[in-house]
């Protein structure tokens, strides 16, 4: 990147440390941190859509409806999350692959043949013409809606549970005064269940922050991938020779780990605060006796 | 079948290579809950010792208990178990091969690296930082009466803990303390997918599954084999902290029977 870095081999010290920090590889493993970012951004609002929607089936008076979201809901509570992680992306998968295949092959040769998963050239995903980033994309794609579906379940049982928090004579009176089923929702029902969700949202926030590592077993390269290739120990034939350095590459994976859950702790219990504030709680009910609000 | 014992390395060597039969992945999977049933219950044996000590650390007014059990929950807490196992086997894998001189007799290191006791230190330590926060809120709700009653009655020191503080704080702290063994046990499927290998391929059940998947390309097997074992065990583990929790409320009539059982998901 700098102008003497050219000659890796004549460098020593700092100048040296400081070349090999800002190489291409290292570009990408400082990019990879914003992959996790970026996924965070996508993931969570998505999760809270599956959530809220879990949620609503559950309370939902048409019986099939209700029993899928209480499956669904109930689905991450035997099960290990890792599991569907590795279910869920494959699962996938193979079931786009397999309506495409219906569709655009003309082979009627089954899709399963003995160990092996066969589909025609043409209903390969993604197309094995098309460029790399379009299988990157593809991939994280896939991983996305996992973290999705897995996180919606995790935020359907918190959701279901604010929403029989809201104090029931609330919902009777928003219905003595006339409010259709969907009216009593919108109006009473959701604005009223945020304070009593954000903990355990805020608690969900943080777990989904601890399961971002979790993407380097999809094939994803991301902050692990790359803190692995890294770190491994490098001979005199690369530009940087250097020996196993994997402890400290993952050191300073952990302290951006402690860095955002430690921020989002503090931002966190400031809404809480704010959100508790004129509410009918013990939050709300100490927050008055203090004067704060 | 030879593989019900090949998690632990006994019987068949070779794992299936074709022809994979239900029975073959059944018991095979099942073989590999054992590491799992292992490493939950030893983690959640030491941890839960280890989680006292760090909850009563942190209630202390001396800063040099209080900061460092503070500092360590913070750490185990706010950073992935993923990364954790990684990190520790790279730096048990940095001790010296030989093993470590102290006071003349050479310790031997070379076991720290194996999974079932470098995975088990760092589950350990992540169910105590956990654990400890638990006991440590349950602490803080114990009632302020109880201990001016047991006050009067002249106890201190070890016999207040003993009697009235530590039975109050687990009766407390169990359903939250049940979920969080939920979430450790399934947390011990992350072990072999870590920085720990699985040595001449005795791996967990959530190992074997992957196996089978990865041979079979059929994911729609296996995965829900792993799953049913762990559902299973799961609700054993319930039964099995309703019977403690019955047994902790057992002097407050009615209140183990109305306890309704409603394992939270959020650790």
């Amino acid at each position: 990147m700098f102008s003497f870095c050219s000659d890796p081999s004549v460098l020593d010290g700092l100048a040296w440390l400081s070349c090999y920090l800002t190489t291409g590889t290292h570009m990408l493993f400082y990019a990879s941190f914003g992959v996790v970012l970026l996924l965070l951004a996508i993931t969570a609002p998505i999760a809270l859509l599956f959530g809220y929607g879990g949620a609503m089936a559950s309370r939902s008076r048409i019986a099939p409806v209700r029993w899928f979201g209480k499956i669904y809901t109930s689905m991450v509570r035997g099960v290990p999350d890792i599991v569907f992680f590795l279910f869920v992306p494959i699962a996938l998968d193979q079931g786009l692959e397999w309506l495409r295949h219906q569709a655009l092959c003309d082979s009627d040769a089954p899709v399963r043949q003995g160990n092996d998963f066969v589909v025609c050239a043409s209903a390969k995903l993604p197309l094995s013409t098309s460029p790399e980033w379009v299988h990157d994309i593809y991939a994280m794609t896939l991983a996305v809606i996992a973290f999705s579906v897995v996180f919606g379940a995790f935020a359907a049982n918190v959701l279901y549970g604010a929403m029989q928090a809201v104090p029931r004579a609330q919902l009777e009176t928003a219905e003595a005064y006339g409010m259709t089923p969907r009216q009593v929702t919108r109006r009473i029902l959701v604005p009223q269940m945020w304070t009593y969700a954000l903990p355990g949202l805020s608690n969900l926030w943080m777990i989904l922050i601890k399961a971002t590592p979790l993407l380097f077993l999809l094939g994803i390269e991301d902050i692990v991938y790359w803190a692995r290739e890294l770190g491994g120990a490098k001979t005199s034939s690369f530009a940087y020779p250097h020996p196993d350095w994997r402890l400290y590459y993952f050191l300073a994976v952990l302290v951006f780990y402690l860095l955002m859950t430690w921020v989002s702790e503090r931002v966190l219990d400031r809404v809480i605060h704010r959100l508790s504030a004129g509410q009918a709680t013990m939050a709300g009910e100490a927050q008055r006796k203090a004067g704060v609000v | 079948m030879d593989y019900g014992l090949r998690s632990l390395g006994f019987g068949e060597r070779l794992l299936p290579r074709s022809d994979f039969t239900l029975c073959q992945q059944f018991t095979l999977i099942g073989s590999g809950l054992i590491w799992n049933l292992y490493f939950a219950f030893f983690a959640l044996l030491f941890g839960f010792f280890l989680a006292t000590g760090l909850a009563l650390a942190k209630t202390s007014t001396n800063s040099w208990l209080r900061k460092p059990a503070e500092g360590f929950i913070f750490l185990f807490r706010g950073s992935p178990l993923f990364i954790q196992f990684f990190l520790a086997y790279e730096a048990l894998v940095m001790l010296p091969r030989a093993g470590v001189e102290i006071f003349g007799f050479t310790v031997a290191t070379s076991w720290l690296t194996k999974a079932w006791a470098g995975a088990l230190i760092v589950l350990t330590l992540n169910t105590a930082a956990y654990s400890a926060q638990i006991f440590h809120g349950a602490l803080m709700s114990v009632p302020k009466g109880d201990i001016e009653a047991a006050e009067a009655y002249g106890m201190t020191g070890w016999t207040k803990f003993r009697r009235v503080l530590w039975p109050t704080m687990l009766r407390l702290a169990w359903p939250s303390y049940t979920n969080e063994a939920i979430f450790l046990f399934h947390a011990t499927t992350l072990v072999f997918f870590s920085g720990f290998p699985a040595f001449q391929q005795r791996g967990d059940s959530l190992y074997y599954a992957s196996y089978f998947a990865g041979q079979t390309f059929n994911p729609f097997i296996a995965y829900p084999i792993v799953a049913l074992y762990f559902i299973v065990s799961t609700l054993a583990l319930i039964g099995l902290s309703g019977i403690v929790n019955r047994r902790l409320n057992r002097h407050l009539p009615g209140a183990a029977g109305r306890i309704r059982y409603r394992p939270q998901i959020i650790r």
